[in-house]
């Protein structure tokens, strides 16, 4: 694949790794989240925030094809090559699991693929350890490196520093940046923060139920302040999002009458309704 | 030096561990050790369809619990109740529904112990190849699906996620459960298989760094329990399923010990 040239705008010419058209996702009678747009083109980055239960998790499980939506629809290209960091796994201790076999766990790697994956993570000296005695931090690594030894074309990271240290999650951001460079993957990130997220993001989309804002990050204020806040290194790598809401939403997440322009998107009859009425059947 | 009985039982037991072991890995991994007793209790719906209907009991057994597993997966799907509601609902029903049947044939008179226990003493020429041919197709159909469904059982979504096709192999296990569960009842019957799928995976984990490496183990383990029951029911003129069993357990236990004074000396 060749490099895409960082420097430039990025002009997106390849077809979309996944594609999501005013795709929705119901439980029960409740909408997780509903009409929601979305592309991930190769060697493209998008950062999915929102608050707790917005949506961010069922979008990306409709993005991959783990959740068919129930409404408007999902595409993945095809024969699309997916490295995955879901959001939580807990391995069952009466599983045995070295960090090593767990590598392995979707497809056969190559001993040295296997080593510079964990090596880039800072992972390398656990390669022999269980993976139920690993830290959360530690897990998270060693998650990061088995989805990227597989030469993804796409990767979906589902906050994949949470329990990382912030110095930590700095290195980590700068290594999803290079490898977008080097490998030309599109990457599809959740973030754990609602303001901050990765300056090399080409698109952010603030979820709340809905798309609430879209847009390109603003690089972080290179003052004292934020330096002190974040230290001079996360200048190149963290980015300010500003949200530009044209709504607000009440404290149930439902959205203040007469403010917001429904042209957008349709949800289908009276939205504060349909989320006051919170009865989810729990799914086996 | 040993009547032909008891080496057919010995042949018959062994290789019957030989595929209990890796597929009860399965069933430890995956939390599913009721997923054994329901389908052991619909084994029984299953004799007692084979005794009414007249057709082979092993063939029976297996479409009975091919059939609970089919439903198990489609209520999990449907319902809005839990695995263990779910697997609760169809083990009692096959349970009840069993003896039921069992109980409108008047003219069968069944050995409820039998059943219970299986006779494993009573083995001959042609269930040997079934327990051998059977149970060499059942170790490669698992050897089949071995990465899809290890990857599926440490997590769906992210086996499903990444094109491992996680339900199919699901699916395939649950097919590989009904034989097993056929294959076994005539010999440790109806409640011990579970107990033969359990314990030494059970046994094995402690000494496992790895699944596979567990797998082989608990293979082993099991073979070892059977030889052992075996010879201690013909010593000790006990009856030889519950033998069996109480070897596995034994050696569980011995398991523990060993690996407790293990890491006792090593810290």
């Amino acid at each position: 694949m060749s490099l895409p040239d960082i420097t430039a705008p990025r002009v997106v010419d390849a077809a979309p790794l996944i594609a999501l058209a005013a795709a929705g996702y119901r439980s029960g009678d409740r909408w997780l989240v509903e009409g929601v747009d979305l592309t991930v083109a190769p060697g493209e980055i998008v950062t999915l925030i929102g608050p707790n239960g917005s949506g961010k998790s069922t979008t990306a499980r409709m993005a991959l094809g783990l959740l068919k939506p129930s409404s408007g629809m999902a595409k993945q290209r095809s024969g699309l090559v997916v490295g995955y960091v879901p959001q939580k796994l807990t391995i069952d201790w009466t599983v045995p699991l070295s960090v090593e076999r767990f590598m392995h766990l979707t497809g056969r790697l190559d001993a040295d693929a296997l080593d510079k994956a964990l090596e880039a993570t800072g992972a390398l000296a656990l390669k022999k350890a269980q993976v139920g005695h690993l830290s959360g931090g530690e897990f998270q690594r060693v998650m990061l490196a088995r989805a990227i030894a597989r030469k993804p074309d796409l990767l979906v990271l589902d906050e994949p520093v949470q329990g990382v240290d912030l110095a930590g999650e700095i290195a980590l951001y700068d290594l999803i940046q290079r490898l977008r460079e080097e490998m030309g993957c599109g990457v599809l990130l959740i973030s754990h923060d609602l303001h901050v997220v990765m300056a090399a993001t080409d698109r952010v989309i603030c979820l709340n139920g809905h798309v609430c804002c879209s847009g390109t990050p603003g690089a972080v204020v290179s003052t004292p302040a934020y330096q002190s806040l974040f230290g001079s290194r996360a200048q190149e790598t963290l980015a300010v999002y500003q949200h530009h809401h044209d709504h607000t939403h009440l404290p149930d997440g439902s959205i203040a009458h007469g403010e917001h322009d429904h042209a957008g998107h349709d949800h289908n009859g009276d939205p504060k309704a349909a989320r006051l009425n919170e009865s989810s059947t729990p799914r086996v | 030096m040993f009547e032909p009985f008891f080496l057919f039982a010995l042949a018959a037991g062994i290789g019957l561990s030989l595929v209990a072991g890796p597929l009860g890995c399965f069933i430890v991994w995956r939390r599913l050790a009721y997923f054994g007793d329901t389908l052991s209790h619909a084994a029984l719906l299953g004799v007692a369809m084979g005794l009414l209907l007249n057709v082979n009991i092993t063939l029976a057994v297996f479409v009975v619990s091919a059939c609970v597993s089919v439903s198990l997966l489609f209520l999990q799907s449907r319902v809005g109740l839990s695995s263990d509601a779910i697997l609760g609902l169809l083990s009692h029903s096959a349970l009840a529904l069993g003896l039921v049947v069992l109980s409108l044939m008047v003219w069968v008179r069944t050995d409820v112990m039998g059943l219970l226990f299986g006779d494993i003493l009573s083995v001959n020429r042609t269930d040997l190849v079934l327990i051998w041919v059977g149970g060499a197709v059942l170790v490669g159909l698992l050897y089949w699906i071995w990465s899809p469904l290890f990857a599926g059982t440490v997590s769906r979504d992210l086996a499903d996620a990444e094109g491992m096709a996680p339900d199919r192999a699901q699916f395939v296990f649950m097919m590989l459960m009904a034989c097993v569960i056929a294959m076994a009842i005539k010999i440790v019957g109806v409640l011990l298989i579970t107990a033969l799928l359990i314990i030494p995976p059970a046994t094995a984990r402690r000494f496992s760094s790895g699944p596979e490496a567990m797998a082989v183990a608990a293979a082993l383990i099991g073979a070892v329990s059977v030889v052992t029951g075996l010879f201690g029911s013909l010593i000790w003129d006990t009856p030889s399923g519950p033998s069996i069993v109480v070897a596995a357990a034994c050696l569980f236990l011995f398991g523990q010990i060993v690996a407790s004074v293990k890491s006792k000396l090593s810290a």
